[in-house]
């Protein structure tokens, strides 16, 4: 399998380590309570489908990544810059 | 026997090689199987369960019953199909599964006594006393089952794994794959061609058949050519697919040094993972048998098998030939026998109308209903409709029909579907995504269809990958229907085999069907049908077709157990070549590495890297008088130790400052430049990740230094900040561990040992403690940090990585020249815990900020990383917190990983109120010391618990005290 880097490119998947569901990039305010941190820290989505996940490209440019696939077929289906991803949520508040 | 003028061997280059012990002669070109049916061989193994005479079956991968040991020794190679072995001068290859002989096998008594070990048998049999299984069945069961056995040794063959990317792939080189290939190539495709022979061909090498007015084997020599012409095509000869993966990535074993003396430095095998953009499955179909009343003797082969031997090995595989089919397939080979002068003694037929053009009696609508001959085929039985009556023959070539080889789109979990007009499985198209049949592997028979289906496949996928296949010159060739009437079980008195490898007969389907093992999946496991090495190629369609009808239920509705990888067996060795000692583990080798070893000092890993553990000095005869002296110097005068395997990590850029009050709980946005600052990091759950130091180098460049073992979390935590949740903060942040040698001279005479060998001196006003700056140390460009792991007023000095050996070789000499010297981990271990430093064996996951004292270093001013969290109930209260321990008495002794509990009452978990987590022994308090958790233990400091280590059977009565033992007031460090 690979994934696409915006980075480097078409890389081999063994490059790259699955980090968790994206939802990861909605840290909540330090003020917005228990049970709000509560699901941001311990509670995923975990749909037989399509799901936005956070990968690491630890073992070539470093970048987070935020990897759109198919849980179900395995299609890999996009893969963007986390911070990409994190400033445009940023910018629509 | 060898047959005159047939073949593709080569006969004037003979081969010597030797099987259970006797010596043989075959020739270029045979494998082990053809060359021992040459010299009249037929016993060849021993079946798994019964230890049943056996012979060989096919002449390809499938094969179920030869399989041999070759070789001797820490390399010797168990479970190698006879089938497959090329032949080459001096193979050596042993009988498997029989003692003292292939003739005389004392374990041939689990025949006589089968009734009892049908299927379920050990379900059964060995299900009480419970006390048993692990005594007594077990270790039975272990040592009669299991084929081949390895050498107990290791194995010094070198194995390997390689990597490869093409368009398209294309497994297997009958016509179809050949035919595909080709046109391929000429669309201007990158294609690979891999086939488990070392000869292309296929099938078209095993028949007489004609491709294009010539010869079919010559036709592929001629494709073959071609191909070699062909830049953009590889050609992987001995190479079997053995899985398709997601992504288009299909795993594939090339035997590399099987067929001889392995090439100097080449590998025995080597394991391919090929990245495809589409594949085409021209694997061809195996024929299978039919099941009767001892249809496992040896002499009794498939049909295609007996062809292969006589067209492909010129061999007959006897003297007196038999055919029974229940297809037209099967004809052919008692056509090519009596061409090639071997006497056919008849062709049995189950269907009733058939007409066969040979001389040979034609037996329609008759079938085999039992043999008999001990260690090979003397005589079979048939049932002609109107009675049975025996034939003597030395050879039966039996053809059920023939199943396409759809192993490869099942490993995705597709299914294959039951297609009635060859009552066999074609592949569900799609299943594997890219993968394409064609050929026998979709369910076409006849060469004509094989070589216009492949060249169909070939310009749809040529067309998909926006190029245009050349218009397609079918070649003339056979175009026969392959008309077929299903036979799957031909009756007969005794024991009829599916599996011949598992040694499942049909009786024992029935029976698992009888107690209602109905499902197909049930019945795998039950009976262990298609659980042995061939995983079912020769038995799974024949055994659901025969479940099929002791439950009443159609072949379709039955359904197939799933094909797994691999499509035949890979060695580990393959699958982890490269991955083995220092392979699996890499060394990481600081710059003081060489002298430190050439110092004696013992190396301990810390994760991949190597760090001394003492200096041994002369005298010295135990750890402990190394370590001692060592802290002694530390404490009196000044010691060296490489800390290069620390985490350093590189922060630039306007918003450094503000991320590291983002990922740190203190604050560093109003560290002053030239100061360092102690800085402790939380996960986002509250607990600690790491802790280290943090120096400001400039306005906008931050130093930071992580523990060794947390150096690459840490690195990628940071990444995972800024470039997940605050990519608003402009920062760089880079690795630079291994860019810095980096010492800790430590010690009352350390700035005295500096001042020797910085250009310009230093003193408590420029370098104060907590202080950083450039040095210029014996000319080169280095950093200075007065920072202490040890309590004693001491140094980190770094240099680029290229000056740490000599750096090293300096310090060390400067400090012995001071009474001191180099020191090691141990030492350094028991530095930090008279000061009560901690390490991850305090933070190792479960503890807060609060546990370990630092609850007031999480600034609540601004927010971090871990602060939000570690505020919630129960992170901040009736807590186990960070102690020291001492011995009540002087020579008590302490033990990490021991617990605390109290004076009174039982050792028991539910009165456990701590544990410890380092100990050492302290040269400088003169006993044990240790560090640990205590429940509420910062206020019950002077109370006496009992340590217990149910482990170890020790119990020391302890105190509890302040963390810190040596210099509370912290006066050393800034002396
Ligand atoms: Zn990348």
């Amino acid at each position: 399998m690979k994934i696409s880097c915006p980075i480097c490119g078409d890389r081999d998947i063994r490059e790259f380590t699955c980090m968790g569901h994206a939802s990861m990039l909605n840290r909540p305010d330090p003020h917005a309570g228990a049970k709000v941190w509560n699901e941001y820290l311990h509670n995923r989505e975990n749909p037989a489908g399509v799901i936005d996940e956070l990968w690491w490209h630890g073992q070539g440019c470093g970048a987070w990544l935020v990897v759109t696939r198919n849980t179900v077929t395995h299609e890999i289906l996009g893969a963007r810059l986390a911070r990409d991803v994190k400033k445009e949520m940023r910018d629509a508040g | 026997m060898r047959v005159d003028g047939k073949g593709r061997i080569d006969r004037s280059a003979t081969r010597s090689f030797s099987f259970a012990g006797k010596s043989y002669q075959g020739f270029a070109g045979d494998t082990l199987a053809s060359a021992l049916l040459a010299n009249d061989v037929r016993l060849m193994g021993r079946s798994f369960k019964y230890h049943r005479p056996r012979g060989v079956l096919t002449a390809g991968s499938e094969e179920p019953n030869a399989l041999v040991t070759i070789g001797s020794g820490a390399g010797q190679e168990p479970n190698v199909r006879a089938t497959m072995q090329e032949l080459y001068e001096g193979l050596e290859a042993r009988p498997q599964n029989a003692w003292p002989s292939l003739d005389w096998d004392v374990l041939e008594i689990n025949d006589l006594i089968s009734p009892f070990l049908s299927a379920g048998f050990y379900y059964k049999t060995f299900m009480w006393p419970k006390a048993f299984w692990e005594k007594v069945y077990e270790p039975f069961i272990r040592n009669a089952a299991g084929l081949g056995a390895l050498s107990g040794s290791d194995d010094a063959d070198k194995y390997d794994k390689a990597f490869a990317h093409c368009d398209v792939l294309v497994i297997g080189a009958g016509p179809a794959g050949l035919m595909a290939a080709r046109m391929l190539g000429l669309a201007g495709l990158d294609v690979i061609l891999a086939d488990e022979s070392w000869e292309l061909g296929g099938r078209l090498l095993s028949e007489t058949e004609e491709v294009g007015g010539q010869a079919g084997s010559d036709w592929a020599a001629g494709v073959a050519a071609d191909l070699g012409d062909m830049p953009n095509v590889r050609v992987m000869t001995r190479t079997t697919v053995t899985g398709a993966y997601d992504g288009g990535i299909f795993g594939a074993l090339e035997k590399v040094g099987h067929h001889g003396p392995v090439p100097n430095g080449a590998p025995r095998e080597t394991f391919w993972r090929i990245q495809t953009k589409r594949a085409v499955l021209a694997a061809g179909a195996l024929e299978r048998p039919i099941a009767f009343a001892n249809n496992d003797r040896p002499g009794v082969m498939t049909a295609g098998a007996v062809r292969t031997y006589l067209n492909r090995y010129g061999v007959a595989p006897g003297r007196k030939i038999a055919v029974f089919g229940n297809n037209d397939d099967a004809h052919r080979t008692a056509m090519d026998l009596q061409d090639a002068g071997v006497e056919v003694a008849a062709v049995i037929d189950s269907r009733d109308d058939v007409s066969v053009p040979v001389d040979a009696k034609v037996m329609a609508g008759a079938r085999v209903v039992g043999t008999k001959g001990r260690l090979g085929l003397r005589e079979i039985m048939i049932d002609t409709g109107r009675g049975v009556r025996p034939l003597q023959v030395d050879c039966l070539a039996v053809s059920g029909g023939w199943n396409p080889s759809v192993h490869l789109t099942c490993h995705m979990n597709g299914r294959p579907v039951w297609e009635p007009s060859i009552a066999s499985f074609v592949p569900t198209p799609g299943a594997v995504p890219g993968l394409v049949a064609c050929g026998s592997a979709a369910g076409d028979m006849a060469t004509a269809d094989v070589l216009a289906s492949a060249a169909r496949v070939a310009s749809d996928i040529a067309a998909d990958l926006g190029k245009s296949a050349p218009t397609a010159e079918l070649p003339e060739a056979e175009g026969h229907v392959y008309a077929i009437e299903p036979l799957w079980d031909a009756g007969g008195k005794g024991r009829a085999w599916l599996d011949f490898q598992n040694d499942v007969t049909t009786k024992d389907v029935r029976q698992a069907a009888k107690e209602n093992y109905a499902s197909v999946e049930h019945m795998k496991r039950y009976t262990t049908q298609g659980m042995a090495t061939d995983q079912g190629k020769n038995s799974n369609v024949a055994a659901l077709a025969v479940l099929a009808d002791a439950t009443g239920r159609g072949i379709p509705e039955t359904g197939t157990t799933t094909f797994r990888p691999p499509y035949s067996p890979v060695a580990l060795a393959a699958l982890g070549a490269g991955a083995k000692g220092k392979g699996f583990a890499p060394e990481r080798l600081t710059t003081s590495h060489a002298a430190t070893v050439a110092r004696n000092a013992p190396m301990i890993e810390a994760g991949l890297w190597y760090r001394p553990s003492y200096f041994p000095q002369a005298g010295e005869t135990t750890w402990r008088e190394s370590c001692d002296r060592e802290v002694g110097w530390v404490r009196d005068a000044v010691g060296v130790c490489d800390v290069s395997t620390l985490g350093k990590i590189d922060i630039q850029g306007p918003d450094a400052g503000a991320f590291l009050d983002f990922v740190y709980t203190n604050t560093f946005s109003t560290l002053k430049v030239g100061k360092v600052r102690y800085g402790l990091m939380l996960r986002e759950d509250g607990h600690v990740m790491d802790d280290g130091t943090c120096a400001r180098w400039g306005d906008t460049h931050f130093v930071m230094t992580t523990t060794t073992a947390a150096a690459g979390q840490v690195m990628k935590h940071l990444d995972y900040v800024h470039q997940c949740l605050r990519p608003d903060l402009d920062v760089s942040i880079v690795s630079a561990t291994e860019q810095w040698a980096q010492f800790a001279v430590a010690g009352p005479k350390s700035r005295d040992l500096l001042n020797a060998l910085l250009d310009a001196p230093i003193d408590n006003e420029s370098f104060p403690y907590m202080g950083c700056g450039p040095v210029s140390v014996a000319g080169v460009a280095g950093r200075l940090f007065r920072i202490s792991f040890s309590g004693e007023h001491a140094y980190e000095v770094a240099v680029p990585a290229r000056y740490g050996d000599s750096l090293f070789r300096m310090l060390v000499a400067q400090a012995e020249a001071l009474g001191g010297g180099a020191y090691g981990m141990e030492a350094l271990n028991v530095l930090r815990i008279e000061k009560g430093f901690i390490t991850h064996a305090e933070i190792h996951g479960r503890t807060t900020a609060f546990d370990i004292g630092m609850g007031r270093m999480v600034s609540s001013k601004k927010d971090c990383i871990g602060q939000t969290m570690a505020a919630r109930p129960g992170l901040v209260e009736d807590r186990e917190e960070l102690v020291g321990f001492r011995p009540a008495r002087p020579t008590g002794k302490l033990l990490a990983g021991a617990h605390i509990y109290p004076l009174d009452g039982d050792a028991v978990r539910e009165r456990d109120q701590g544990y410890i987590t380092s100990v050492a022994y302290s040269p400088t308090v003169g006993t044990d010391i240790a560090l640990g958790f205590v429940r509420n233990g910062r206020n019950r400091m002077g109370e006496k618990l009992r340590m217990m280590d149910h482990l170890r059977g020790e119990e020391t009565l302890v105190e509890l005290c302040d963390p810190v033992f040596v210099d509370p007031e912290g006066g050393r460090l800034r002396g």
